[in-house]
């Protein structure tokens, strides 16, 4: 059946443009999207006016299956990202197993087909258990469907077992997705070096921690040609060298968490554990340049770094205190607080939400074309609400955006032609 | 002016009439220390119990006489022998404690933060007796009431704290209430145990002890906390004791009239020279084992009468 979205504002990320128009869709594809009068068909939604734009492509949420179900599941992470506007979850493998091996990855394949309303694209650990010291079966894994190869935020410290692993992964295009940070600065840190965490007596690690790992990582990746893709560049100082590995020619992307683009280390004020994320949060310098970088498109990706943690690991004291924070059902709002803020367009937020991700997953969902998957989010950039972490579908509450006032409301979303959230 | 907090978490929250009023107080609860009957009633009815998560032997007997001379029932918890052992967690054992209705509450943890966790959770004044690298703020009150004492004023004094600052809550909390109340504060010691973004917290900071003392009213020695450290701040304890141990050479860029403070308890011949301590022309270390008494019989008896004005006037929760 086809259905024509009319009235909308549309946000087209590939084409860098923001204007009304009407789009139609007819099985589970686009079809045809204009600006002026709407085709008849069988089925109208009136937008009333509201943003049109492909939907959110989230690299990095951890569902908590196997191991921690009850911290998340597939059935509630999928309806959290369906009303956050998410239509694509590229999960992450530090689950309890590792997802190091394809029958793993089948059963999260299998209870992410019979649980999620929105599509999954699960990435898979670069060594076994995720411990830095075997490559996993990297082909195996890639025909059972895995987009990418990381060990989340274990730093591989063997160079010589990473060079191998992205040797290998090389020969087959994989992507290999790492967490820049060198591992003995990082150690036990709960705060970034300077005058706040000094004053709050938190183990720290310095900004440059950061790009000491992404300048390793960037003699790797010229040794050994993989696709790489840094999942958090958070500091000032790294962007640089991004920008260099970059303009080398390097196959090298990177993304950074919503949270590194809208909050900066003073929120953690007297110890609120909500706040405690991995990198952790940065000076206000640190956000300004990661803003910018993200509007220029230095930074490819924003992604939510959806990581649930139970109220138990969260009461305890800061440094004990379990890292990440909820982001599926807040990254749009939060983002809209860029737009909002005048620093960024809704096109170029886009880019970075989802035809960013989709392009570099080699996925071919992100955009507005035709005959692309009828994947949509419709919202309202400027609706005010204030959240309240109990209403959230995510089974755990950890954000920080608790009591905050924040503005844009996702009124629908659909996943290939098929509305998956209803939020009018 | 009033003193209107309700917990003593920190220095931070301290506003410089906060700190005088209690000070002035203090030099009360001295006299009565000193006196024939050391004991009072403004404590009477209520209970302190005293939590101690580090081991603790100063601080700890400190509250516990103060609670004592005001009429308080004291109650000590080693809680490190107890149920953390068995697993239960900090909130849990906060809730069972506020069960038992405890009106003050003095706590030490060796984690940062801890202590502001847990007086989220109870209805009761709670003392920080120390959290982690935070902050000790009783022992900055009994060092600004020690120098006050013994120079006649806590202004526009020039205070050189040494040493390990990095791991010390009690160098955070004078660095506060030193700052606080307008005087110049020093901080000497080895890099490797200066904490990052030192420089932007309103302090001068050295590395060269003849430098860091010329022309100090106050030296402030600290331990060198070796239980905190994990290896490799510095190359040897006698390396350390010959750049930046306090000794009578060193002691000479100092003002001629320059006292020397240690919060305790020592490590003599590491960061201080065994007979300069005892040197009771120059050494105010016992003086503040006394005033740590006075101040928090002070902070005590402050805070009891905010938490009986609320509950008289009939606040259900006390946070």
């Amino acid at each position: 059946m086809r259905t024509v979205f009319s009235n909308a504002r549309l946000i087209d990320p590939e084409a860098g443009t923001d204007a009304p128009g009407w789009m139609l869709t007819g099985g589970g594809t686009i079809l045809d999207q204009g600006h002026d009068a709407p085709p008849d068909c069988d089925r109208v939604i009136d937008c009333k006016g509201a943003c049109l734009a492909p939907g959110i492509v989230d690299i990095g949420v951890k569902i908590c299956e196997p191991g921690e179900r009850h911290k998340e599941s597939f059935r509630s992470a999928g309806l959290a990202a369906a009303a956050g506007g998410v239509t694509t979850m590229v999960t992450r493998p530090d689950t309890l197993p590792a997802i190091d091996t394809p029958e793993v990855l089948e059963f999260v394949t299998r209870r992410a087909r019979e649980a999620s309303p929105v599509r999954i694209k699960p990435m898979a650990a670069l060594t076994k258990g995720r411990e830095g010291r075997e490559m996993v079966e990297i082909g195996f894994l890639l025909d059972a469907g895995a987009v990418a190869f990381t060990d989340g935020d274990h730093v591989v410290t063997d160079t010589k077992v990473l060079s191998r692993a992205m040797t290998y992964a090389r020969s087959l295009g994989a992507l290999v997705m790492a967490h820049p940070q060198d591992p003995g600065l990082s150690g036990g840190a709960a705060a970034t070096s300077g005058k706040f965490a000094s004053l709050r007596g938190l183990p720290s690690v310095p900004a440059l921690a950061e790009r000491m790992g992404f300048d390793r990582d960037m003699g790797l990746v010229e040794l050994t040609g993989v696709r790489y893709h840094a999942d958090q560049i958070t500091t000032a100082r790294a962007l640089p060298a991004l920008e260099r590995a970059k303009a080398n020619g390097r196959d090298v992307t990177a993304g950074v968490s919503i949270h590194h683009l809208t909050l900066n280390e003073f929120d953690v004020g007297d110890y609120r554990t909500f706040f405690k994320v991995k990198p952790p949060l940065r000076a206000e310098t640190d956000r300004v340049a990661l803003v910018e970088a993200v509007a220029s498109g230095l930074i490819d990706v924003i992604s939510s770094m959806h990581t649930p943690q139970d109220e138990e690991s969260k009461r305890l004291p800061y440094e004990e205190a379990a890292s990440g924070a909820v982001g599926l059902e807040t990254i749009l709002p939060a983002a809209m607080r860029l737009v909002h803020a005048g620093a960024i367009s809704l096109p170029q937020l886009w880019r970075a939400l989802a035809l960013n991700p989709s392009r570099r997953l080699g996925l071919s969902t992100g955009r507005l074309a035709k005959g692309a998957p009828a994947d949509l989010v419709l919202f309202d950039p400027d609706a005010p609400f204030v959240l309240d972490r109990f209403a959230l579908k995510s089974k755990s509450k950890n954000t920080p955006f608790d009591g905050a006032r924040m503005q844009g409301r996702v009124l629908g979303t659909w996943v290939a032609g098929t509305r998956v959230y209803d939020g009018d | 002016m009033e003193f209107r907090a309700r917990h003593l978490l920190g220095i931070e929250h301290l506003s410089p009439w906060d700190v005088r009023i209690i000070l002035d107080l203090a030099e009360t609860y001295v006299d009565l220390s000193r006196g024939a009957t050391k004991h009072a009633d403004v404590l009477a009815g209520l209970t302190q119990i005293n939590m101690f998560f580090e081991a603790s032997t100063r601080t700890q007997s400190s509250f516990e006489i103060a609670g004592k001379r005001l009429g308080a029932d004291v109650m000590n918890m080693a809680m490190q022998a107890s149920s953390i052992k068995k697993g239960e967690t900090l909130i849990d054992t906060a809730l069972t404690l506020n069960a038992m209705h405890p009106d003050l509450l003095v706590v030490r943890h060796p984690h940062s933060g801890a202590v502001d966790l847990l007086a989220q959770k109870v209805n009761c004044a709670v003392l920080n007796a120390g959290d982690g690298r935070h902050e000790h703020p009783t022992q900055a009150l009994l060092d600004g009431l020690t120098i006050r004492r013994a120079k006649g004023r806590l202004q526009r004094l020039t205070v050189a704290i040494c040493g390990d600052i990095a791991h010390s809550r009690v160098a955070r909390s004078n660095i506060l209430l030193l700052g606080k109340m307008e005087n110049r504060v020093r901080l000497i010691g080895p890099p490797t145990l200066i904490p990052s973004g030192a420089a932007e917290m309103g302090v001068e900071v050295y590395d060269d002890m003849k430098e860091g003392l010329d022309g100090a009213d106050v030296v402030m020695m600290l331990r060198l906390q070796k239980e905190r450290m994990d290896g490799g701040f510095i190359p040897s304890e006698r390396e350390y004791y010959h750049r930046f141990g306090l000794d009578a050479e060193k002691l000479a860029y100092a003002k001629d009239d320059a006292i020397v403070m240690h919060p305790g308890p020592m490590n003599r011949g590491v960061e201080i020279d065994g007979t300069l301590a005892d040197d009771i022309n120059r050494s105010v270390i016992q003086d503040q084992v006394e005033m740590g008494v006075a101040v928090r019989m002070a902070c005590m008896d402050l805070l009891a009468r905010n938490l009986r004005a609320a509950r008289a006037a009939g606040e259900g929760t006390y946070v």
